[in-house]
């Protein structure tokens, strides 16, 4: 029996074994995967209070009872910066959630209902017209600094550039002859949109949504190194190197560790995205 | 050429209209009364009285937003709360000191992005490729405020090859501004590079596949030839487009950037203004900023429709 006749493969299938083969994509979740598990570990790995001072233990370079060292105040660096990417996943699975929803919706608006498109896309394009941290900044100071506001900030900066890329797909899908089909069989809106739309469109939604993570968790980092972001002591890594500027020279480890850890993050996910990417995106696998 | 101009500009007047209106509403979404959040929770009633009297809060909204608009197509935004000087005369201040740097940053982007990422597709697979793209995959991972501080213990602690911080001029003191705006510029253009090698790279590898290009070598051209004239002249074309969003990035970048190495830049003032609730500077700030984005973005549509003749047929 020829491999054509056989049953075929369902496409998620298809789809996990290839990215089971895909090296970079293996090292990007391998990389995220670690800080994830750290994040959520974060109570049982890293018990040292992250904001308790202890100030005879001030300036410690790395070592075996602090394996990070410890910051200006004798606070645990090792603490700080596992409590650290806890929120910073928290931020980023909350931006990555926020988009997920808002820019669908939005999207599948805009592609699906042409008399909503012109006035939804205008108000999307003149959102992505604003510098993305400043706007992020600028919305920041309206609605003050808390990890709360930098979420709702970093959503209100990139879902609309979520919203364009799921438009996109809604355009071509709403042309397609079985989604005609399903509207000439009687099928409502919503139905149409839920069942036969927007299950196709969630390919290069998921690979922007990987990337979105890498830069919410980059933003967030940037905000709280400019001051504008979650208040300290809370640990972010933006902040924990914003305090450890002042001592650079004598405590490079300060900024040096969240400094690898922000960048192991983002690393991961664009791994993770570029992989999803070469996978998921049927214009690239049709070139290749 | 000019109808390209003129209907790209055309679409810029509603996006420019909704930006005006996001950053008029912005000073209205603070929750609570806008002026006890300038001036304080121990200020008086008199002085929050003030405030809202200057900044024509007590006035209904939509006689604020006349004025908004009346006062904006006179080119007046308002004055800065913390620097007393009208909004409009601090960024025509401070923005030559972000444009240079981003024009220094944009240069060694063009520079490094583009050769990477021609030197990685022509080597497509090789090591060569291979750690171009790693070192372009690195560059886009690396906060830039990472690489500046890493940058600064080295080059400007350890070595003592460049100062730590601070601006000089360009037009008083070149060199000096040279010394001042390297690290900065390669802090933002580091990332940037690695974007556009990406980019460069992918755009090259498409173009090469091309019938044209096998046709130019059966023809028996030198490779440099087939590379410099046929391919890159094509490649080159598409990345273009790409320049807008840069210029996008390298505004981005420099708000940290000029805060890390005391750039006095619209980046250093608009975190200033936030900062010390300077809402009229934030406003301001923003709209001229996003306004300056709009044009460049419009200048690399002209730009694009005059090197490729599809788009000015389509377009005309």
């Amino acid at each position: 029996m020829t491999e054509s006749e056989g049953p075929r493969e369902p496409p998620w299938r298809a789809n996990l074994r290839r990215l089971l083969h895909h090296r970079l994509f293996l090292l990007g979740l391998a990389l995220f995967l670690v800080v994830v598990l750290a994040a959520i570990l974060a109570p049982w790995i890293a018990p040292l209070d992250p904001n308790k001072l202890a100030m005879r233990y001030k300036f410690q370079s790395p070592n075996a009872n602090f394996l990070f060292g410890t910051d200006n105040f004798g606070r645990s660096l090792w603490s700080r910066v596992i409590w650290g990417a806890r929120l910073s996943m928290f931020i980023g699975s909350a931006v990555v959630a926020i988009n997920a929803v808002a820019g669908t919706a939005i999207g599948a608006a805009a592609g699906y209902f042409r008399k909503l498109d012109n006035a939804l896309m205008r108000i999307n394009d003149a959102l992505m017209a604003f510098p993305a941290v400043l706007l992020a900044i600028g919305v920041t100071a309206i609605l003050g600094p808390s990890v709360n506001d930098v979420i709702i900030a970093l959503g209100i900066v990139y879902t609309p550039r979520t919203a364009r890329i799921v438009r996109s797909s809604v355009i071509v899908l709403r042309e397609m002859e079985y989604v005609q089909a399903a509207v000439a069989a009687g099928a409502g809106h919503w139905r149409i949109l839920r069942r036969h739309i927007l299950p196709n469109a969630m390919a290069p939604l998921i690979v922007q949504l990987s990337f979105l993570f890498a830069y919410a968790v980059l933003t967030e980092a940037t905000l709280s190194f400019l001051g504008v972001g979650a208040v300290p002591p809370t640990p972010t890594w933006g902040n924990i190197m914003a305090e450890g500027r002042q001592y650079m020279t004598d405590a490079p480890w300060i900024i040096a560790i969240p400094g690898v850890a922000l960048m192991i993050t983002v690393l991961g996910l664009n791994l993770l995205g570029d992989g999803l990417r070469d996978v998921l995106d049927p214009r690239l696998r049709i070139q290749s | 050429m000019g109808a390209i101009l003129v209907r790209r500009l055309g679409s810029a007047v509603p996006i420019m209209l909704i930006v005006s209106l996001i950053t008029f509403g912005m000073i209205h979404l603070i929750p609570g009364d806008p002026a006890i959040a300038i001036a304080g929770l121990s200020a008086t009633a008199e002085q929050i009285a003030n405030i809202r009297h200057d900044l024509g809060l007590d006035q209904p909204v939509l006689t604020q937003l006349w004025r908004w608009y009346a006062n904006l197509a006179q080119g007046d935004l308002g004055r800065s709360l913390l620097l007393g000087q009208p909004v409009t005369h601090v960024m025509l201040l401070r923005l030559p000191v972000t444009l240079a740097l981003s024009a220094y940053a944009l240069a060694m982007t063009l520079a490094i992005g583009l050769t990477s990422g021609i030197v990685a597709a022509l080597r497509q697979n090789t090591w060569i490729d291979q750690a171009m793209m790693v070192f372009a995959m690195l560059g886009i991972s690396l906060p830039n405020f990472y690489l500046g501080l890493l940058m600064i213990i080295l080059f400007a602690v350890d070595l003592g090859w460049l100062p730590t911080g601070g601006y000089v001029a360009l037009a008083n003191d070149p060199l000096g501004w040279l010394a001042t705006s390297t690290m900065p510029a390669i802090s933002l253009a580091l990332l940037l590079a690695g974007l556009l090698a990406r980019i460069t790279r992918s755009t090259m590898l498409e173009v090469l596949r091309q019938d044209y290009i096998r046709t130019a070598r059966a023809k028996g051209l030198s490779n440099a030839r087939v590379v410099l004239k046929h391919a890159l002249a094509n490649a080159l074309i598409p990345i273009t487009t790409v320049v807008g969003i840069i210029v996008s990035l390298l505004i981005s970048g420099s708000v940290v950037t000029e805060t890390l190495f005391s750039i006095p830049g619209i980046g250093q003032l608009l975190t200033q203004a936030v900062l010390n609730r300077d809402y009229p500077m934030v406003q301001g700030g923003l709209l001229i900023t996003t306004a300056l984005l709009v044009l460049v973005n419009i200048l690399v549509d002209v730009c694009y429709a005059l090197l490729d003749p599809r788009v000015r047929y389509d377009g005309v």
